[in-house]
Parts: structure tokens; sequence; C-alpha cells
């Protein structure tokens, strides 16, 4: 035989990645509806209300629409890195849906299946890898347009997203010192276990969320996009389904990110309240699984509702007052809390005494 | 062929087209877009030999960190094909020579090497899992490593040195 390859597991891994990508998809498009209605009910409207019943088929109007629409690519552009751009967006966007533990497993007939695609032991790392690789599909698009707007945005993004590439990783640091491990998977079992991280660590999650703002570029950090000052930001030459997958790769992101901070901090598929091991044991394990599933979607369904919040009620910020909130508050801070956990788990390992 | 190995002959052939890709393409932007391309294929090497820690801190800080800030000066500079300014004919010859002599020096130095009985342990191994290397850096390596940390600490604080004055 040529190649020893284990088909079953390549099977089961490719329905798995399957089933993640297209939940992430239609919830991404969900999140569009949701968006518009969260914007209605703050504003004292009443949202999309014409397509189907409260308006919930406004989302493939929406795509049909993009789909329809003529496709541009400016002539002094590369073409090549102008299609380029968007593509690496989303693929961006998509990637870190790998290492986040979507539930248990099931049990197929004694075959376990872990719903989890890569349990790797560098999970939050590699989350951290693919959230700096997120720079690339902007600044190439907004490089791609030869458009001096589009590259400023570009930059002004791309700096943005460094500048509290740093705080994220600093704020993680003394979650880790807690945890003592990175596979994300082992994060979730330490909390069913035990509380949930965001009572050792309630600076750190708000650190850790400040900057999921701005990597997500969502208000009040979506200076890329300011349409005030830079027309439309850095997919301004951008139109038809192209602009649709800069436009949707920010809410897949939304949907990933609310993802990692609820495994991070709030117990990921933990049912709150609820034993699971003997839930179990009690009535079955698929069951179990499935309910667990259930219980991370709603806990990302409210942090992406928090998202959304956030953009109807906060301003965006000035572009100094980005930077200086970034590395003058935002980084110091995660260094004393950094420091502080430090301390406390020296302590605690040496017996609560000096 | 295992499935190591078919990867292995993919992720370097990639390497080594990028890399002369890399060197080859006119337009700056497309030879930092190749380079990141080699850092790809390099960390996928560094997979291959279980070495996860080094692969994905290879890809925040080169491909993720370092290549970025080279992009934005290359951007930010406008430099295109056209404006780039051509390097005398005799400055290329002697790059081709002295790039010669370097790969003569790595065929000599490694004519001799004993690389048949040096099997490298591909998909095995736990040297490179991230609890190994912390404990062999923090227990073995201390003074170094903190000694090369102070090195840092002085690159930043220089850089914010010049970065001030006006």
């Amino acid at each position: 035989m040529l190649l020893t390859i284990d088909w079953l597991f390549i099977l089961e891994k490719c329905i798995l990645i399957a089933v993640i990508l297209s939940i992430s998809l239609v919830v991404a498009m969900y999140e569009t509806w949701a968006e518009r209605k969260v914007a209605a009910v703050i504003q004292d409207r009443r949202g999309p209300n014409r397509a189907g019943p409260f308006g919930i088929l406004q989302p493939v109007a929406d795509g049909l629409k993009l789909f329809m629409k003529e496709e541009i690519i400016p002539n002094l552009s590369s073409p090549f890195l102008f299609v380029v751009g968007p593509g690496l967006a989303m693929l961006t966007a998509m990637m870190t849906s790998a290492v986040v533990p979507w539930s248990s497993f099931f049990d197929i007939k004694g075959h376990i299946v872990p719903l989890q695609v890569a349990d790797i032991n560098i999970g939050v790392l590699y989350v951290f890898a693919v959230v700096s690789m997120g720079v690339y599909g902007m600044m190439i698009g907004g490089w791609a347009s030869n458009n001096k707007f589009s590259l400023l945005a570009a930059v002004r993004g791309a700096s943005q997203i460094i500048s509290y590439e740093l705080a994220m990783g600093l704020s993680i640091i003394s979650l880790l010192f807690i945890t003592g491990s990175l596979s994300l998977k082992t994060i979730v079992e330490q909390q069913q276990d035990h509380i949930i991280n965001f009572v050792y660590q309630p600076l750190g999650f708000f650190i850790f969320l400040v900057c999921a703002f701005a990597e997500c570029n969502r208000t009040p950090f979506d200076l890329s996009e300011a349409e005030s000052e830079l027309n439309f930001g850095y997919h301004q030459e951008y139109s038809s389904m192209k602009l649709g997958f800069y436009l949707f790769a920010e809410y897949v992101n939304m949907f990933i990110s609310s993802a990692v901070m609820a495994t991070l901090f709030f117990g990921g598929y933990d049912i709150p309240f609820v034993n699971d091991h003997q839930f179990g044991l009690a009535h079955g394990q698929n069951l179990l699984a499935i309910l667990q599933g259930f219980s991370l979607l709603i806990k990302i369904v409210i942090f992406i509702f928090f998202f959304m919040w956030v953009r109807w009620t906060i301003p965006r910020f000035r572009y100094d007052q980005l930077m200086k909130l970034g590395w003058k508050i935002l980084i110091p801070l995660a260094l004393i809390n950094m420091l502080v956990t430090g301390f406390l788990v020296l302590f605690k390992s040496n017996g609560w005494h000096f | 062929m295992s499935p190591t190995q078919i990867l292995f002959w993919s992720l370097s052939v990639l390497a080594l087209f990028s890399a002369i890709m890399m060197v080859a393409s006119k337009n700056p932007i497309h030879s930092v877009l190749w380079l990141i391309a080699v850092f790809f294929s390099i960390s996928g090497h560094y997979i291959l030999l279980n070495a996860q820690f080094l692969a994905i801190v290879n890809l925040i800080v080169y491909a993720g960190a370092i290549m970025v800030l080279f992009l934005f000066v290359i951007m930010l500079m406008n430099l295109n094909a056209d404006t780039e300014p051509q390097k005398n004919k005799w400055l290329k010859i002697a790059g081709v020579i002295a790039g010669g002599a370097l790969l003569l020096v790595f065929v000599a130095a490694l004519k001799n090497a004993d690389l048949k009985n040096q099997i490298a342990q591909v998909n095995g191994g736990n040297i490179g899992l991230i609890s190994n290397l912390g404990l062999s850096l923090f227990h073995d390596y201390v003074i170094p490593f903190e000694i090369s940390s102070i090195l840092f600490l002085s690159a930043m604080v220089g850089a914010v040195v010049i970065g001030k004055r006006e």
C-alpha cells in the first residue's frame, strides 16, 4: 500500500470541519441581521421587516444583491493581490475555529468522536498566530487597490491590530499562570472541575475583551473603516462579493473571538450549574454533547449581543486616543495584572508563607 | 512514501521555490509576500519535527510582526518596479561571485559531514514541546536566557531614545 492513512479519521475530521465552517457562516449571516435589529431597538426603530417574518430572510437578500453586483477591478491595481486580499481576510477569520473545543465528544457505538478539530498543546498560541495573520488580508487589499485612502486605512488598521495584540498577549499570560496549560480543551476541563476563570482574572478578561474589539475592527475601534475621514476605509475600491467577503470576515471574526472568550474565561462548553459528568452518565453522552454545544452557543450569542450593544452606544475614538489607550493604559494594566497573578500563584504553591 | 515524507517534500519544494521567487521578483511587495511564504513552509518543517512551539513562535514573531513592519515601510515608501534604482552591472556580477563562494564553502563544509546516519526525529521526539522547552530554558539555561532578555530590553530602550530625539 502506497499511503498508510486512517481514512475514517480523515472523513470524521472533514465532516467536523464542514459542519463548523457552515455553522460559523450561518451565524455570521444572521449576525448581520441581528446587528440591524439591535441597532433598530437601540435607536427606537423597527429595523429590517420586509423579507420574511421579522425580516429573517434579509441576509439572504443582501447576499444575493452582493453576488449580482458588477465586479470592478481597478486598472492600476495588481489584480492577483486584489483578489487574494478578501480571501485572506476570510481564511484567517475561519482558521481559529480549528482549536476551539465546541463540545466534549460523541460516543458512536464505542467510537469516540471529539468535537474539536485539533487539540494541539499550544492552542492559545495558535490563536495568537492566526490573529496576527489577520493583518495581511487588510494590508494586501488596501495596497493592491492602488488608492491612497485605502493604503492609509490599511496601515492604520494594521498598526492598531499590532498594538492591541501586545496587550492581548500579556493579559493571556496571567491566565496561563493559573491554568498551567495552553491547550484550550484542558482549560475548559479545569473550569468544569473548579470555578470559571473569570473569577480569578476579571481584569485580564476586561483587557482581553477590549483588545478583541480592536482586533475585530469593531466600534469604538473601527478606525480603518472611518468613512468620514477615509471615504470608506481599506475596502473602498472593492465591489460585489469581494466587498462582501471583507464585511463578512468581520462578522466571522466576531463569532470566533466570542467563542475564544467564552472558552478561556467562561467555561467554554461547560453547562453552568450542572455537573456535566453525572448528567452524561444519567442521560447518555450524546445528549450531553449536544447540550454542551448549545451551552457554548448561548454564551457566544451573549458576547455577540454585547459587541453590538457597544457598537451602537459608544462613539469612535480618535486615532491618538486609540494609541494612548493601547500603549499607555492597557499594556501597563496587563503587566501589573501579570505581576500580581504571578506573586499570588507563587505564594499559593509555597503554601502561603514567605 | 508515508504522508510525512510527502509533506516534507512538498514543503521543501515550496520553501525553495518561494525563496527563489523572493530574490527574483521585481516588485518589493511581492518579495515580502514570498518571504512570508518561506516562513510558513519553514514552520511546516518545524511541525513535522514535532517542534510545535518553535513553529508557532516563528509565525507570530517573523510572519506576524516583523514582516508586517517590512510591508509597512515598503508600502509607505511606495517603491515600485519601475522606480527602483537599477544596480550597477559590476555590482551584480560581484554579488553572484560572492554568493557562489558562499555555496562553495557550504558544500566543502558539509561534504564530509555524517548526514546519512543522522536521521531527524520526524513526527516523534518531545524536545520541542512547550513544557520541555520551558523546563530546559528555566532550569539549565536560566542565565543565558535572562542575559538575552536584558539585551532585548536595552535594544527597546535604545529604540525609544532614537525615536524620541526630534
